[in-house]
């Protein structure tokens, strides 16, 4: 932990008041990104992983919602700015790129005048000049005929050249975080392998670090460095993505893990059914006192239900929230 | 677009042809004697009969309505009955006024009325949005010649700011033009101003709840940014729609208008020539307000290619 993270959460709290009661989406999550690292974070539908990254850019309404805790972006906790410093980071120092193309881009603005206009907020350029930048950003980004496409409209192109317009833009002011919130799910195969290929491409020129929000466990083996597991709400396992996925320690991730098809499986003859973890995700309106997965746990005891247990290292750069998973010696 | 354009014009002649029958049936059916009236109290019968053999009206509906239909076509609409002078005269006299009027109204309450609508729909919930919704309800229920006489008492009597009634033509100056007609446009446009914020706020909300409107707060644009460009363009078919229809709004309160602000427009001339059951104008003028209306709903179709990439003809 030499260097200083250049996105460090803590103790994150993103509620919703709603007529029956509190949500707690988001409830007690810290973790970190250092520069030019990609971090994925993962879990179901409803974990509050897609609210954890709005949170980050506070584009959580407020009210009903409500974020608490510390967002310290580059040294500084984003959630004490004002409206107007925090626009002065969104779109340019961190910028975000989200799970629908085909409906996140403006359809009665050009394609170019939506990449030019990132620019022209922070860098201050004119009409022509951002045009000029969106032509190239859309060359980097590998959209055939640039000049004529940055004159087109949204629905004139299709769902894999509008996410691409979408990273165009995102990445138009070298931000030095880039939130992907599930980039790739909304699209057909072919065109996820090319969108993943180009986001690890981009990151290495660019060297932004990214924060990857994403159910889909194949993406997280082909981009992620470091994985965090997040089960209602909160964080329940974080590791490096080699360690998670031979050694994962938590029972959910553990089940994650088995809900994965293998290659192959439906040929070789088994009628092994493919694993899967019964029940749903708690509701987050009621406080849960003991551990948050224990209603789905295949091994769960009386103390998961009582006494909710703590992140602990269970391995180098290894931690989980679970009372029964191994502890290795750690090393040192 | 252009020979969209054509089309739809060439499409309106059998939408005017509808109107002039019904008019003219209309008219025909409905009781009352020009030539009764033109005779006056102590005429004899004789004397009506005499008049109404003289200006055609003794003939059958079928060879007035083809005589009358064959002079339109021709580009005339006929001659008045009382006046003796051409219909198309005692427009082109009266249209200034008339066409002043709801240009002034029409400029006046989209300016007010976009505004407010997207004000409430940012403020949803807040006492401004509940203002400007029970503002428009008020703008839907009272009349406009309860609010022409209020306003005309309070800013014309008692502040003394503005004219009471009259007008004045622009030839005279634009000051002056402009004065006697903010009143008049101010009550006319109460139901109109109405009926835009309501469709204003409810597009926008609709529209502030979409994808793209998340992506531009992810970019760092401010909220002007957010509310009048993303946002209102979004939003603007919807709201060039219901100020098309809405004309239709402006043209029937144009008669009450003009009658309680004393304007010497077509409202005037219409009502004065119902009162005199003079055929000829009644049907010149209903007929050219049907075709300004249809005219303007086209513009406003063509319009929306302006604001919606999407839609082409």
């Amino acid at each position: 932990m030499a260097e200083t993270p250049l996105l460090d959460v803590r103790n994150l709290q993103t509620h919703f008041r709603t007529p029956d009661g509190i949500n707690r989406a988001v409830d007690g999550l810290s973790f970190h990104v250092n520069a030019g690292e990609t971090v994925a974070i993962v879990g179901e539908s409803g974990c509050g992983k897609s609210v954890t990254s709005m949170s980050i850019l506070r584009l959580i309404p407020e009210p009903p919602g409500k974020i608490a805790g510390e967002i310290v972006f580059n040294g500084r906790d984003l959630l004490k700015l004002s409206d107007k410093e925090m626009r002065a980071i969104r779109g340019n120092d961190v910028s975000m790129i989200f799970q629908e193309p085909m409906t996140s881009l403006n359809p009665v603005l050009t394609v170019g005048r939506q990449i030019g206009e990132t620019l022209r907020l922070h860098q201050g350029l004119n009409a022509q000049q951002a045009e000029a930048k969106a032509v190239e950003m859309l060359k980097l980004v590998g959209i055939p005929a640039p000049e004529r496409r940055v004159k087109e409209y949204p629905h004139q192109l299709s769902g894999g050249m509008r996410q691409r317009v979408m990273i165009a833009m995102a990445l138009a002011c070298n931000p030095k975080l880039l939130i992907a919130d599930e980039p790739t799910t909304a699209l057909d195969v072919t065109i996820q392998a090319q969108i993943l290929d180009l986001m690890r491409d981009l990151k290495h020129r660019v060297g932004a670090a990214i924060v990857l929000i994403t159910h889909d466990l194949g993406v997280v083996a082909e981009v992620a460095e470091r994985v965090i597991v997040m089960y209602a709400g909160r964080k329940v396992e974080e590791a490096p993505v080699k360690e998670l996925f031979n050694d994962p320690k938590h029972p959910y991730t553990q089940g994650l893990l088995g809900a994965v098809p293998k290659l192959g499986s439906s040929l070789d003859g088994s009628t092994e059914r493919l694993a899967e973890i019964p029940g749903l995700v708690p509701s987050l309106k009621q406080r849960i006192d003991g551990c948050v997965f224990a209603g789905r746990c295949p091994k769960v005891t009386d103390l998961c239900r009582a006494v909710a247990p703590a992140l602990e290292p269970k391995a180098p750069n290894h931690v989980a929230a679970c009372h029964y998973a191994e502890k290795e010696l750690l090393a040192a | 677009m252009f020979a969209y354009a054509i089309r739809r014009i060439v499409a309106t002649i059998p939408v005017m042809a509808v109107v002039a029958l019904f008019v003219f049936s209309l008219l025909y059916i409905s009781p009352g004697d020009p030539a009764a009236v033109i005779a006056g109290d102590q005429a004899t019968p004789q004397d009506v009969e005499r008049i109404r053999a003289s200006l055609g009206l003794d003939r059958p509906y079928l060879v007035r309505f083809g005589e009358w239909v064959w002079n339109i076509v021709r580009g005339d609409l006929g001659t008045s009955i009382f006046t003796n002078l051409p219909v198309s005269t005692m427009i082109a006299q009266r249209i200034e006024p008339t066409l002043s009027l709801m240009v002034i109204t029409l400029f006046l309450a989209i300016g007010i009325a976009v505004p407010m609508g997207v004000v409430a729909a940012w403020k949803q919930g807040t006492w401004i949005d509940r203002a400007v919704m029970g503002f428009a309800v008020l703008g839907f229920s009272v009349p406009v010649f309860v609010v022409g006489y209020l306003l005309a008492y309070v800013f014309a009597l008692e502040l003394d700011w503005l004219p009471v009634q009259g007008y004045t033509p622009f030839s005279r100056g634009m000051w002056p033009w402009f004065q006697n007609l903010i009143l008049p446009a101010v009550a006319l446009g109460g139901v109109y101003i109405a009926l835009i914020a309501r469709i204003t706020r409810a597009t926008m909300l609709e529209v502030l709840q979409q994808d793209y409107i998340r992506t531009a707060r992810a970019k760092g644009v401010g909220q002007s940014g957010i509310l009048f460009l993303h946002a209102l363009k979004n939003a603007a078919v919807p709201i060039v729609t219901v100020v098309g229809i809405g004309v239709a709004l402006l043209i029937g309160g144009a008669v009450v208008t003009e009658s309680v602000f004393a304007i010497p427009g077509l409202g005037r001339l219409t009502v004065d020539a119902i009162l005199r059951r003079d055929y000829p104008v009644i049907q010149g003028v209903i007929l050219l307000f049907s075709f300004v209306y249809v005219l303007v709903n086209l513009l406003i179709d063509l319009l929306y290619t302006l604001f919606d990439p999407r839609i082409r003809y």
